[in-house]
């Protein structure tokens, strides 16, 4: 079995890949994104590393999901949050599990939805492989190479730990 | 004509549960109609930002078939889809076809062939929205617009929306329905959601002309009396009063009906401090509602229309997800076979 990594460590290393790529691309005053639920959790205690002040956005992708036509509402949506203009804004987008790439773009859609961002840089805790869409993240906590039939999913808030789970696939 | 209980429960509901149509408030339990509540809040937020759409229902048509006029209902369910990103169809079929003779099914028939997804259905008669439902192709999902003196279930579930925000709760309230709930769909709607919801008690106010003979039955207190009804409450709901029932002999006179049965400063200061005041629109200032009140710091009149839009995009977008994620099924279940 495949052993989980230790939260605390990956968000060591997401913080460090943060600095670097903020300071290489001359940004000083990001405004960070996570998506619920997971990506959200992470936000805040990356956030709160940076020492960065803008408060915190909160993505529910529900409403941009391309599998409403398959399976409908998500019934527990949840209103998103952006206190801040996207307008011209550089943006961290915190998700937790990366995969095939279809929630980024649900979020990247809803961002625009608010106004045109200057950048949007791309962090998620565990990058799964298995992309659907050309979508890479700038920065991946740790990546992981599961069988089909293991997925993973981050348990919070307080602690946060990586949970393996079967498919039954 | 109106089918009720199981029938129609089968009819709204897919086999998991999910609203495909929304007709009645009868058969859907407090867990769905809080599903429709949050999924509201949402949409709210959605009604604050520069581009107020979602793509949720991008490429879908929806057809406003509205037999009976009504401005402000057809308007707000054309924002709501248009903010859903569907295309609305308004057809008013007091001027369209049916005064050529075109029967109801043939109308409909004709709609499903331009390749409609979903129909508001506002009609004078009640069942309509039922009878739709049941000829209807399957995958085309039908609202309930208000039909006859039968059902108005967006319009209870905005007012539900309404209440919860400015309440935070419905154990505990006390409701008060003033006005003609006889002739009231709004009113039948009301009492079933609220009750369901849980509020402590839900009063009827009016007099016994203006009520049903089977008020009773529908698990209210009634009250004759106004300044005795308006006790403690936390709520006070007022109705539209159609000029119409003047005529029908019902009422002595419209100042006689305001001077017991309209809500003025003097009457409000009877119930709790913060009982909030609503009203469905549209108000006949003077008749039901002193103009001091339907301005004053206690309506929340102005909330409830913006309230609507939001639930409106919730059961759009609920029953259409409803029809789709029917069809998938159907579709899996016939490759599986």
């Amino acid at each position: 079995m495949t052993q989980m990594p230790e939260v605390e460590q990956l968000l060591d290393r997401m913080e460090q890949g943060l600095r670097d790529i903020l300071e290489q691309r001359g940004i000083s005053d990001p405004a960070v994104i996570g998506i619920r639920t997971g990506g959200v959790w992470l936000a805040e205690r990356l956030s709160q590393r940076l020492g960065l002040s803008t408060p915190l956005g909160e993505l529910d992708i529900s409403f941009y999901r391309d599998d409403f036509s398959r399976i409908g509402l998500n019934p527990r949506v949840k209103p998103s949050s952006l206190p801040f203009d996207t307008e011209g804004r550089d943006i961290v987008l915190i998700d937790d599990v990366l995969m095939s790439g279809r929630t980024i773009r649900a979020a990247m859609n809803e961002i625009f939805d608010y106004g045109r961002p200057g950048s949007i840089i791309l962090a998620t805790l565990v990058d799964l492989g298995a992309r659907e869409l050309p979508i890479q993240p700038d920065i991946a906590g740790q990546v992981l190479s599961l069988p089909s039939s293991q997925r993973v999913k981050l348990r919070g808030p307080e602690p946060l730990r990586i949970e393996l789970r079967e498919t039954g696939e | 004509m109106t089918a009720q209980g199981p029938v129609t429960k089968s009819l709204q509901l897919t086999e998991e549960g999910q609203l495909r149509h929304f007709l009645t408030l009868d058969g859907l339990d407090r867990a769905l109609l809080t599903d429709i509540l949050d999924t509201a809040d949402s949409f709210i937020e959605v009604g604050e930002r520069s581009i107020k759409k979602v793509p949720l229902l991008r490429g879908r048509t929806v057809v406003n078939l509205f037999f009976e006029s009504s401005t402000r209902t057809r308007s707000t369910f054309e924002l709501a889809a248009k903010r859903l990103s569907a295309d609305v169809l308004n057809l008013d079929i007091n001027t369209s076809a049916t005064s050529k003779g075109e029967s109801l099914s043939d109308t409909l028939l004709n709609l499903e062939a331009m390749a409609s997804d979903m129909f508001i259905v506002r009609h004078s008669q009640s069942g309509a929205p039922h009878f739709i439902a049941e000829s209807v192709t399957p995958g085309v999902a039908i609202i309930n617009a208000g039909d006859g003196r039968h059902a108005h279930p967006t319009q209870a579930m905005l007012d539900m929306l309404t209440i919860r925000q400015h309440k935070g709760r419905f154990e505990g309230l006390k409701v008060a329905i003033v006005g003609d709930v006889l002739h009231s769909r709004v009113a039948r709607s009301q009492i079933r959601a609220l009750q369901e919801l849980g509020v402590s008690e839900v009063r009827v106010i009016a007099p016994a002309t203006l009520l049903p003979s089977d008020v009773e039955s529908l698990g209210c207190k009634v009250e004759y009396d106004m300044t005795r009804g308006m006790k403690d409450l936390d709520v006070v709901i007022m109705l539209r009063l159609q000029k119409e029932r003047m005529e029908g002999a019902l009422l002595p006179s419209e100042r006689e009906f305001y001077r017991l049965y309209g809500l003025n400063r003097e009457k409000l200061a009877l119930a709790d401090p913060e009982c909030i005041v609503m009203h469905p629109g549209p108000i006949n200032r003077g008749v039901e509602i002193e103009s001091a009140v339907a301005d004053g710091p206690q309506s929340v009149i102005l909330d409830q229309v913006t309230n609507g839009i939001a639930i409106r995009m919730a059961v759009m977008s609920m029953a259409m997800g409803g029809q789709m994620a029917d069809r998938n099924r159907q579709l899996a279940e016939r490759k599986s076979q």
